[in-house]
This record gives C-alpha cells, structure tokens and sequence, in this order.
C-alpha cells in the first residue's frame, strides 16, 4: 500500500493544458459497483447546509479582525488616460484615513504582463488609480473624492473589430492583436473540403460581453504578524493566490496563509490573484493594522473580468448523405485592456467528426475591463454559432438536425488523435429527444400558428472535465473513531464538502456525521489545483479515496497486530473489524485509536495518473422548448432537457443543483445579460444589477436531467468527469435553434432581446 | 438595448413598491449629503456628539445605538450588531440578499436607513434560529438543497418567511411571485421553489 512515483501530469484546465510534476497514487483500488454503494452516489444533504442557511456562515466578505482598517479603490473614470499629477493631500487630512498608495509611493509590481500593480497608463474605465484605507469604508469613499489627478485624456478604442484597423488607437506600442497574428489550427485539407461538399452553409455569428456578477463580491481581508501575512481571500484557488502574492511581496510561501471557507460564486473569476488583495497587503504593512477590501457592484462590473465577446464567421460543408466534409472559423473577441484568451474553436474542433477543418483566432486589445475564464470560456460562445451551422446545413441537406448530428458522430479526439475513455453521447440523445418530444416540434420552422409560437431546438455539448493529478488529501483518524479530510481545495458552491465526506464515508463505512471536512487553507492543507475546469471533483474525490482506503489498511495491520492474527483473517464491515469464522472476535475503528494512545493515524491520499493514450472528456445534449410571442418579440424557456455523460454521480441532489444553475446562466446569457458600453464615451452602461439584467426565479424554466453514465474507471477510482461548465455550454446554442424553430428566422447574435426577434419577424 | 422581460421586470418594481420606508430613506439621504459641505459631514461623521441616539429591535433584543443618521439598516445589523448573516451583494435594492423583516414584512435593509427602523422590529436570518435549532424554513432549505454558494441565501430564506407569514399555503405560482424579488447567480431557483413549497408543507 501507499505506492507512489512522480509523473508528469498535463490535462486541461479551462481553455488550456496545465502540466506539472506531480507525485501520483500507484494503487488500485476495485471498481465501485452502483449497487453496492451505501453513500456515494445517494441524496446526501449538504454538510455545510447548517452553517448557509442559519446565517452563521462565514464568507471571507463577512471576516471581522480586532482593528481592522477599511480599503477603497480610486478608479480611472475614462476609457483611456495617462495620469499628469496626482495630488493625495487632501485626503490624506481626513480624520479616519490612514494611508494611501498611488503609482507614486507603491513598489512597481508587474502585473498583466506589460503593466503594473499601479500604472499611471490607464488603459480602461475602472483601471486601478489609488487605494485608500480608512477607520470605515465611508471615510475611505469620501476621500477617494479628495484626490486630485489630472489625466491627459487619450482617444480609445471599445470594441474589436475597430480595435482592428490599422489607424485604431493603440493600447500598447505593438498593437492591438495580441501576439501581433491569429491563433490558427489546421487539420486535412480545407480547400478539398469545401470542394467535396455538395451543401455550404457560410454565416456570422455573434456573442455579447457576459459579467460574472457572483454574488459575494471579490474582496479580501488581510493581516500582518511581523513577516507573515495572512489573507481571507474570496477565491477559487487558496494556492494560486498564495504564489502570485509571496511571488510578488517577495515572501517565503510559509510566510502567506491563504483561507477561504465559503465564497460566494465566481465561476471563474476569481481564478487569480486580486490586485487589491496586493494592495491591501502593501497598506496594512505601513499602517500596522489588518485590512478589509470588499469591491463593489459598479467595480465588480468594470475590473474583474467577463467573458469576452466573439464575432465568428463560420462556414461547413457536408455531403448529400449528411457526411461533414469541411468546417472553417474565422473568429475575434476583445481580451480587453490586459492580456486574456478570446479564442472559441474548440467546439469547432472537436465536436464533431470533420477531416478538414481550419480556424483562424484573433484576440484584441480594447480599452475595457480584462476577460478571464467564464465557466466554460470559449465553449458557451463557441457552440452557439456551431450548433446554428450545423441546423443550417442540416436543413440545406434535407435532414433532421439529430440525425444529422449522430451522423457525424465521433469516437476519436480529433486534435490529438486518441480514443476517448468513454463516450455515451448517442444514448444521451436518444433518451433527450425522446423526453422533449422532439418528433412533434414544428417542421417546418416557423409553422406554429402563432401569435404564441412555440420550437424545439438542440445543441450538443463536449468539454475537457476530466481533472487529473496533483492533488492530495490528508486524512486524519481521531481517538474516538471520527476522521477528518483536509485538502487545499475549494468548495465554491457545487458541493465539494460534502462529495468529499461522501467518499470518506464510503471507503470507512463510518456514518457522515463521523467525518469532517477542511478545505481551502494553504497553512493546513496539502496542495490541489484552483476549483475551475469542472476539474475539483475528478481530480480530488480519488485522492480523498487513496487516502481512506489507506486508512482502512492502515486499521487492518492494527487490528492484526492487537488481535494477534494475520491480516488475512480479518474482514472489515460497517467500520469493525472481525476475525474470520467461528468465535469471533472484533475490534472497532474507535477500539483501534485508543489503543494507539496519543499517536494519531494520519494517510495522505494522491489522484492516480490519467490513463496514457486516451482523451477525457464529458458529453452531453440539451433540448430547449421555447416559446416566442410574436407581438412584443419576448422569449420564454417553457423547458430543458439535459442529458449528459460525466461518469460517476457523487451526490444527485448537488449534481441536480449544479446543472440547474448552468441552464439558468445559459438562459441569462441566450436572452438578457449584456455588458454596453457607449461607444461615443467609452463608459459602461451597464454597471448594476438593474441594468445587467440577470435571470429571476420568474424565468425559471422545467427542466428535466438524465444522466446516461456510471463510473468511467479509466479515468481514476472514482470515475469522475465534472459537469460544472458542461451544464452550460448547450443551453443558448439549444435555445438560439428553438427561436429559430418557432419563428422560421434565425437571431446570429446574442442576446435575442425582443428588438432582435420582432425585427427578424419584419424581415 | 438591451429588455428584461416584462413580466419580471415589473414584479421587481412591484416587490420595490412596499417599501415606502426604503424609498423614502435613500430621499433623505440625498438631503443630507447635499444640505451640509462634505468636510462638515465627514467631521461630523467622525464626531460620536453628532451621531443620532436609536433604539434599535433587532430579532426581539433591543439594542441601544448611537449612529450617524446617513447609515444604512444593513450597514448597522452587519458592523454595529455584528449579525453577518445578513449580505449585501448590490447595495441598490435590486437583489434582494439584505432582506429583512420589518414588523413582518420582507424589506431591502441596503435601502432603508437605520433610524428608520425605531420603533419596528427587526427580523435577520439570524432571528429565525431557536438556539442553536434551525427554524423549519431553514431545515427546508437544507432537505431540499435551496442553496448553492450560499451567498443570496439568507435573503432568500427571509423573503421565503414574509411570503410564508401572509400565505402559508402558497401556491407555485405565489412562490414566484414571492421571491422574485432575490436574485440568485448560482441559479439555484428550481430547488429554491422547492424549499419554499417544502417549508409550506411542513410548517
């Protein structure tokens, strides 16, 4: 037992391969059987339930510290600007304000690669001018109003294609593009592609700039004892936050303790480090006391990242017998003022089965708050113009948009040329289409009699999901029997504590209430990877396995040795051990600790490798029923159906939980939510939560989940795949072809906003 | 530009519509910022002798406050009493995640000043607790998994109470109507009805 070796682990995160060394687990464990399972796998309440619906959790934005002095952020109110002369004086002389930096007196931290912590080029309305710390945050906001700063106004540039021109202003001395070219992918021949199809279908799609908008705003709080630093930080990656500051303090990483316990959503931008939780740090040092940075909502909508925009000009080519012969992209999206992936090819790519394909990226600088990864960046954009291609070529080849789809199916992944560890997106289709009645939709589109029209639309799904090592788990058995995991990931909402418990609970045949959780603190807890890339569950949970099933070695060689029998006589069930046939004898987990004495029992689990030669990903499909009122344009969602692939089921009720939030954020994004900025000023319009418009429970469509997997064992011992970003990918393709349905007009951008769905019907 | 559907956007303008108090507050708030020069204001901010006495009920304890009459019912339950359970998200009246009841009623304590609250009483998330025991609203909310991050929660769990207290038997389509006015990012709404429909069940 407790086999290990060092691997070089690289799987995907996000949009991209992440590849570290990583110590590995070399144990095998058996194949869960479904059956047989007594906790994984079942119903199981929250464990944290008690702490987020009494009140009593505390997020880091609640965190209260003895003396703690209040930060705010002076923001750049232009689009573009230089800073001449910055004068604090003012300020300063406020009773209750304590210290503030500027570019003037804070050290030069690069930041975003070409920029710094305080830069005096600002590049977009709510880039960073001066911090400010105060007795309270009113004080702190009133002398923000007391700095004065003469900016030399520059001219700007608030969207890509402008961004583009040669004559457009420049953000930075190269240019514009990032890298200066496109990002191309090319795979056959897309010349004889094209010449092959016997049906083209060429189009431009659209997709808005989405804000994240999580509820707990990004915020940190933050505290010195001499050399070392202690930060609540509002974040997806205790880890990743704990590198980028000491990295940029230049402190040992003993010396910053991350924590995070709950945090209110993210999804995903809270990946990185915050410039204010630097800030932060660098103004409690000079003034001694800790220090609380919470933004706020018109900041949380300029400078903490959204999910770029994309213009795609997409064109295939199939064959009469529905056979894809060629599939071209060529795409742009603003990374904004700071460097970000734009691109959204993958669905492209890998969705279906094409010999040719070729697609060309560009990802441009405008002056607006920088992207970062959105639950599942690039694949929401990116399936919702592929999955309008693919309806429009099915429909100029004369066949159903799902036969069409199943058609092209693929077992291989494409890109790297590798079998997929497991693939049950045909089931997943049949048992959807069969749920939303797709046989009865309107054929042809548009044939509903009106004025309330009702369609039926659909949209595969692919992602990565698979997770994979380093991750670790600390294992912890108490003298009376209770244990508790201790791991440095996150739970960000989707129900990791309780997953993890799950397993535990499993392995050890101790009922829940016998173990606890502890996540996300970096002093504590050995290392896991930032929760994003719908990777937390598959890389983590086989981990938490490793380390039980050591754990329950561990307790056989102690009952063996107490007993005085071999191993071999000894069976383990419902947390005792008895010896084998007649006058038995039996020790419980408990009986085992205390005989230890004080000497606790501690396993530290690792995820397996991921198996050589094989592509992981998850699948799944979505069907949307829609109705549209053909005299005010409005849409409403009447239902979703979604099917999926992601192996193992940890806990239905998180799992239902999760993917329900995914189609509801697919909703907000197919219909309402849209970052505007005023092209005349530059300025973002849209900077509350009246004006971006987020999904209420009143749009809260019926939806209906099944999930056609089990355990995929290639994968690791768990057989895990994440369904976070899957849960949204397909739903504003699916809903974007059921507008189409209905109403016999396709809308090519988002969001279909009544404007944009009466104008059509005009058309 | 861009248009919220209809429906919803008025039930949010209907939900704002019961809070004259709340609407009322943000009014004199104006007044004062702009009735007194801004160092005035922040050196009689600074100043305890300028600070307004209030007697504050707050989850059937009175509390006996001496506050600056420009703050907030949230800012006072969450910095003075130190009841974090209480959240704010927008700070605007648009989300709903600072819910509280006043004599019963669901209000957005970000838009209602705290001397505004003398003489009422006040319900957090907090109140609804018995000791340490979960009120059965909130054990709904657990059974049925209302909850993602656990941000918006506590408001959802006190607009799910004022909506309880008027209509215990609601149906579906009450519950909408009811917690329209509480945003949720995770997008946790179908298990929120059901929490809701749960909790009217059971209580």
């Amino acid at each position: 037992m407790a086999d290990s070796k060092i691997i070089k682990s690289k799987y995907f995160f996000e949009e991209d391969f992440t590849e570290e060394l990583a110590e590995v687990s070399a144990n095998k464990y058996a194949d869960w059987n479904k059956k047989e399972l007594k906790v994984v796998g079942k119903p199981v309440s929250r464990v944290d339930g008690y702490d987020k619906v009494s009140g009593s959790a505390v997020f880091t934005f609640d965190v209260i510290l003895p003396n703690m002095a209040h930060a705010k952020t002076l923001r750049c109110p232009h689009p573009h600007a230089k800073i001449k002369r910055i004068n604090t004086k003012k300020a300063e002389k406020i009773p209750g304000v304590l210290g503030i930096l500027t570019y003037e007196n804070a050290p030069k931290i690069s930041w975003y690669g070409k920029s710094f912590l305080f830069d005096p080029h600002l590049r977009y309305e709510g880039d960073e001018v001066a911090f400010v710390a105060a007795e309270n945050e009113r004080i702190a906001e009133q002398a923000l109003k007391l700095i004065e700063v003469d900016y030399e106004i520059l001219p700007f540039v608030t969207d890509a294609a402008e961004a583009m021109k040669k004559d457009a202003p420049k953000l930075y001395d190269d240019g514009n593009i990032r890298g200066g070219k496109p990002s191309v992918y090319e795979r056959g021949d897309i010349d004889k592609g094209f010449e092959e199809a016997s049906a083209v279908a060429e189009q431009t799609y659209k997709t808005q700039v989405e804000i994240h908008n999580p509820t707990e705003p990004h915020c940190s709080v933050v505290n010195w004892d001499g050399d070392y630093l202690t930060i609540w930080d509002s974040t997806q990656g205790v880890f990743s936050v704990r590198d980028r500051v000491a990295d940029v303090l230049k402190l040992p990483a003993s010396r910053v303790r991350v924590i995070k316990k709950y945090m209110g959503g993210a999804f995903g931008a809270k990946l990185e480090a915050g410039k204010y939780t630097v800030m932060a740090a660098l103004l409690a040092r000079k003034i001694g006391r800790p220090v609380r940075i919470a933004l706020d909502r018109r900041e949380m909508n300029l400078s903490v990242g959204n999910r770029p925009d994309s213009v795609q000009k997409l064109k295939g080519g199939a064959t009469k017998d529905g056979r894809l012969t060629a599939l071209y992209q060529y795409s742009y999206g603003a990374a904004g003022a700071h460097p970000a992936g734009a691109g959204c090819s993958w669905a492209l790519r890998t969705m279906y089965l094409c010999p040719n394909v070729k697609t060309e990226e560009y990802t441009v600088y405008i002056n607006a708050g920088r992207a970062r990864p959105f639950r599942a960046p690039g694949h929401v954009q990116g399936f919702f113009a592929l999955e309008a291609l693919i309806d429009e070529l099915a429909e100029k080849i004369g066949m159903d948009p799902l036969e069409f789809r199943i058609k092209n199916h693929t077992d291989r992944d494409q890109v790297f040329d590798a079998p997929y560890t497991s693939k049950l997106l045909l089931d997943a289709y049949r048992v959807a289409a069969e749920a939303i009645g797709w046989k009865n939709r309107p054929q042809p589109a548009g044939s509903d009699a009106g004025p309330l029209k009702r369609g039926i639309g659909m949209s595969s799904q692919i992602w990565w999901g698979g997770g994979g090592p380093p991750a670790y788990a600390t294992l912890k058995l108490n003298r009376d029997g209770s244990v508790r995991i201790i791991a440095g990931s996150q739970d960000i909402g989707t129900g990791t504590y309780t997953i993890l418990a799950q397993v535990a609970s499993e392995v050890l045949e101790i009922p829940m209430e016998k173990v606890e959780v502890l996540l996300g603190d970096t002093a504590v807890a050995p290392y896991c990877g930032s929760s994003g890339g719908s990777t937390t569950a598959p890389s983590v949970s086989p981990a938490v396995r490793d380390a039980a099933e050591q754990m329950k070695a561990k307790l056989l060689s102690g009952a063996a040795a107490h007993l005085n029998v071999s191993e071999s006589q000894l069976v383990y069930r419902n947390g005792v051990i008895h010896t084998k046939g007649k006058n038995k004898k039996s020790m419980t987990i408990r009986e085992i600790a205390r005989k230890m004495g004080e000497r606790v029992l501690v396993t530290t689990g690792k995820r397996e490798a991921n198996p050589d030669g094989y592509a992981i990903n998850s699948f799944g499909v979505q069907f949307a029923e829609v109705e549209v009122d053909t005299e005010t344009g409005k849409v409403s969602v009447k239902k979703i159906v979604a099917a999926y692939d992601i192996g193992r089921v940890l806990n239905p009720k998180t799992l239902e939980n999760q993917i329900h939030g995914g189609i509801i954020q697919g909703l907000g994004f197919a219909l309402f939510e849209e970052r505007i900025i005023d092209r005349n000023t530059g300025k973002v319009l849209t900077t509350n939560l009246h004006d971006y418009k987020l999904p209420t429970v009143k749009d809260t469509p019926q939806i209906d989940i099944r999930i056609v997997s089990k355990g995929d064992s290639k994968i690791s011992n768990t057989g895990v795949k994440g369904v976070g970003e899957p849960a949204m990918i397909p739903t504003p393709a699916a809903i974007g072809n059921a507008v189409y349905n209905a109403i016999g007009k396709r809308i090519k951008s988002l969001p279909i906003t009544p404007d944009k769905v009466l104008t059509a019907l005009q058309s | 530009m861009k248009k919220k559907s209809v429906s919803s956007s008025l039930s949010r303008r209907q939900f704002l519509k019961g809070f004259g108090s709340g609407v009322a507050g943000s009014v004199a708030l104006n007044k004062i910022a702009s009735a007194l020069p801004l160092q005035k204001t922040l050196e009689k901010a600074a100043n305890d002798a300028n600070r307004t006495p209030l007697n504050l009920s707050v989850n059937g304890k009175t509390y006996r406050l001496s506050v600056e009459p420009n703050r907030t019912l949230a800012e006072v339950i969450r910095e003075d009493l130190q009841l974090t359970g209480t959240k704010v998200v927008c700070n605007h009246g648009e989300c709903g995640a600072c819910t509280v009841l006043l004599d019963g009623e669901a209000v957005y304590s970000c838009h209602i000043l705290a001397l505004d609250a003398e003489g009422k009483s006040v319900t957090t998330i907090e109140g609804l607790l018995g000791g340490e025991e979960l009120h059965p609203l909130q054990k709904a909310f657990v059974k049925k998994d209302g909850i993602q991050c656990g941000f918006c929660t506590p408001g959802q769990i006190m607009a799910a109470q004022a909506l309880l207290l008027k209509n215990p038997r609601p149906a579906k389509e009450d519950v909408l109507e009811g917690m329209s006015g509480n945003l949720c990012r995770c997008g946790a709404y179908p298990k929120i009805i059901e929490s809701v429909l749960e909790a009217a069940k059971t209580d």
